[in-house]
């Protein structure tokens, strides 16, 4: 589904990913691990579109040079990032911006367009199943949501998108415990055998939730270690410090 | 990507830049006696009507033009300009549309504004202004029925007398201002409504104003009259051709309610706002203001200005009557080197009086946009409340916007409140919307118009949506 060949990033002149390489196969759960300033960002930037960067080497999404499309054409192809920071829109409400992002998808996959009544039936079910306050879908986008509530915004939004490729960056950090095993639940109910998921996270706690298939340890812009999941478990116990 | 492209590129046009090819009648060029008697002639006005005239053209020339204004513009030669054209078709007033010059049919068409009985905007009266006459205003039996009068202020001059000599001048006198004074003494057409004591006006009514003649500056004059405890909603709306030159569009627009009664007036201009390197486009300089005379009356004003090289208005309400609300709501959007000055007075004088001001400036290019409103709470008026909300929104960082609120309470039980805050639409923003599949238009589109609702739930229903599309047409090609 996803494949990373060498890939180099620059920003500033500032080199922050170097030969990174990454294979993810339909149906896996891949976790990044690393410490502040691996390139974690970097990556999820990347891989969503953000401009800014200059970049060597190659990313094919199913078979398609990923470079070669805008940001919301990768969106349209079903790769969707759960922000580390979701933006705050103000005046925008939550539901109409839900409603235009899930139709522009829809329409971009030739599907048809959601009215009023077929969204709001959608969101509230899906509002329910992530235990996301259907007041907030009233409400300007992100504006005045406490940390928690933001991370769940984006993960209503995945399911509501249906993305074939879900990045999580961060989406654990500023978490309790409650929340954290909401966000799981979103992330596992999408899972199966076409789906693909990529977490980024410092901690091993989300992965307690969330059976990723691959442990990748990310240090100094390239992944060090791959692993299962007992990787995750290591790391947390030694430190990134005394890895390597 | 060729086609959405291209698709852009066709909205970037001022889809109403065209211009009609038509022979005119012109007064001689230059602003003296003599082309204002020509004006007060082919008008076929009464003589009271010229002395009006000719007593602002003598103030006229006493006054200065103001200078302390944000935007600059070049020198305007006064002597330069024609101060009257239109259709030479027009000179024997046709009786009906069937007599109508076909090529004034075809324009109003063109702009979306069928004449045509077949065709004509459901539950909208139109008067249709072309340069410097009205050709045209549908509905009048119906409206006539109501007794409300509904026709080109050429028009209610000569057929009722009684109610403009009242009323004109009244809430913009003669002296009041360089421009005002000048429309004064040289305006040529315009709307003129009066609705009766107790009536509800049953559709809306609005004047759509087009300059088609080059060289012409356009002086439109529109009065409107709400006898006790009656409620007009109208609206106006302006085109122009894409020219190189400048063209000056100086307007007296006067409101006036009386006891209980109530005025909702929209605007959504979209004068020409010259190309993209700052050519061109219109000179709006404009002086509305309504009187609130008596008590519990109500004028509201809701513009949306998308249109113009400068515009430079400030709609106004006098808030004399007791207990009378006045209110102003505002989208005021710049692009490329158009520049606008504009906001609000609102001038307590009664007890108990309410003013309400929502701003919202939308910059973007090299644009320059400044508001610039008064709050004025007279000792009289006890009790009196103003709430202030302005907010600017930039996009890029080679526009400006700035906000300069004059606010005098001379009443120490009356209150004003003032809210401002300034933003700017992020490249994080965009990248955000992009990458929940929206395009980066159709994420500027939303956060525009999720700025701007309040002030476009004001709108009457038929145009809200056009002024809509119009916001985010006017913003094309801002970003990226």
């Amino acid at each position: 589904m996803l494949k990373i060949n060498n890939l180099n990033a620059t920003i500033d002149n500032k080199s922050i990913l170097k030969g990174f390489s990454l294979n993810i196969n339909p149906g896996e759960v891949h976790a990044i691990m690393g410490p502040n300033g691996s390139g974690k960002s970097t990556l999820s930037n990347i891989l969503s579109g953000k401009k800014g960067y200059e970049t060597s080497g190659e990313i094919l999404f199913e078979g398609k040079d990923l470079f070669e499309l805008e940001t919301e054409e990768r969106a349209h192809k079903g790769i969707f990032l759960a922000f580390q920071y979701p933006l705050e829109i103000p005046g925008v409400n939550t539901n109409i911006f839900l409603k235009t992002s899930l139709n522009a998808i829809r329409k971009a996959r030739g599907e048809k367009e959601l009215d009023a009544i077929e969204f709001l039936k959608l969101v509230k079910e899906k509002s329910k199943d992530l235990k996301f306050d259907e007041d907030k879908l009233n409400r300007q986008l992100n504006v005045g949501f406490s940390g928690g509530e933001k991370k769940k915004n984006e993960i209503l939004q995945m399911s509501l998108l249906a993305p074939k490729l879900s990045i999580l960056d961060e989406t654990d950090s500023g978490l309790d415990i409650d929340a954290l095993k909401i966000v799981a639940d979103g992330v596992n109910t999408l899972r199966d055998k076409k789906n693909s998921f990529l977490i980024i996270t410092h901690y091993q706690r989300l992965l307690d939730y969330i059976k990723p298939d691959f442990v990748h340890v990310l240090m100094n812009g390239k992944i060090v270690k791959s692993g299962g999941p007992e990787l995750a478990i290591e790391l947390e116990n030694k430190g990134y410090e005394n890895f390597n | 990507m060729d086609n959405r492209q291209k698709e852009i590129d066709n909205l970037k046009d001022y889809k109403y830049g065209f211009s009609t090819d038509i022979e005119n009648t012109r007064a001689p060029k230059g602003l003296n006696e003599n082309v204002i008697k020509f004006i007060s002639n082919i008008k076929k006005e009464p003589e009271w009507m010229l002395d009006f005239r000719l007593k602002a053209f003598e103030r006229f020339k006493l006054l200065k033009e103001p200078d302390w204004q944000k935007p600059k513009y070049p020198k305007i030669d006064y002597q330069d300009l024609y101060y009257y054209s239109a259709p030479k078709s027009m000179d024997d007033k046709p009786k009906s549309l069937d007599e109508l010059d076909p090529k004034l049919l075809e324009t109003y068409k063109k702009l979306g504004i069928p004449l045509q009985e077949q065709a004509r905007l459901n539950g909208i009266a139109v008067d249709a202004v072309f340069d410097s006459v009205s050709v045209a205003t549908t509905f009048r039996e119906e409206l006539t029925k109501h007794g409300i009068i509904f026709c080109p202020i050429s028009e209610a001059i000569q057929k009722h007398p009684e109610l403009v000599k009242k009323y004109l001048g009244s809430v913009i006198p003669t002296t009041d201002h360089f421009f005002a004074t000048l429309n004064s003494a040289v305006f040529t057409d315009g709307s003129f409504a009066y609705i009766p004591e107790g009536v509800r006006c049953p559709m809306e009514l609005s004047t759509y104003f087009r300059i088609n003649a080059s060289n012409t500056g356009q002086f439109e004059r529109t009065l409107i009259i709400a006898d006790k405890g009656s409620y007009v909603s109208y609206l106006e709306g302006c085109t122009a051709p894409m020219r190189d030159e400048n063209q000056l569009h100086a307007a007296n627009v006067e409101l006036i309610a009386l006891d209980d009664a109530e005025i909702k007036y929209s605007t959504v201009q979209n004068w020409y706002p010259g190309d993209k390197d700052g050519k061109g486009g219109i000179y709006n300089f404009v002086t509305k203001r309504g009187l609130c005379k008596g008590k519990n009356s109500k004028i509201s004003w809701t513009q949306v200005e998308t249109g113009s090289a400068i515009t430079w208005k400030y709609p106004s309400c006098i808030l004399r009557g007791d207990n009378s609300v006045g209110e102003f709501y505002s989208i005021a959007i710049t692009n490329n080197h158009q520049k606008a000055d504009t906001g609000t007075k609102m001038i307590h004088l009664g007890k108990n009086t309410k003013s309400k001001i929502i701003s919202k400036g939308i910059s973007a290019g090299f644009s320059d946009m400044t508001y610039r409103g008064l709050v004025d709470i007279s000792a009289k008026a006890t009790n009196s409340n103003n709430y202030t909300q302005c907010d600017s929104l930039l996009m890029g960082n080679k526009c400006g916007a700035h906000t300069v609120p004059y606010i005098k309470n001379k009443n120490s039980e009356s209150t004003i409140a003032h809210e401002a805050t300034t933003s700017k639409i992020s490249e994080e923003q965009l990248h955000y919307c992009q990458q929940r599949g929206l395009s980066s238009e159709e994420a500027v589109g939303l956060i525009v118009n999720g700025f701007c609702k309040e002030v476009l739930q004001q709108l009457p229903m038929e145009f809200a949506v056009e002024a809509q599309k119009l916001v985010g047409i006017s913003l094309e090609g801002s970003v990226g």
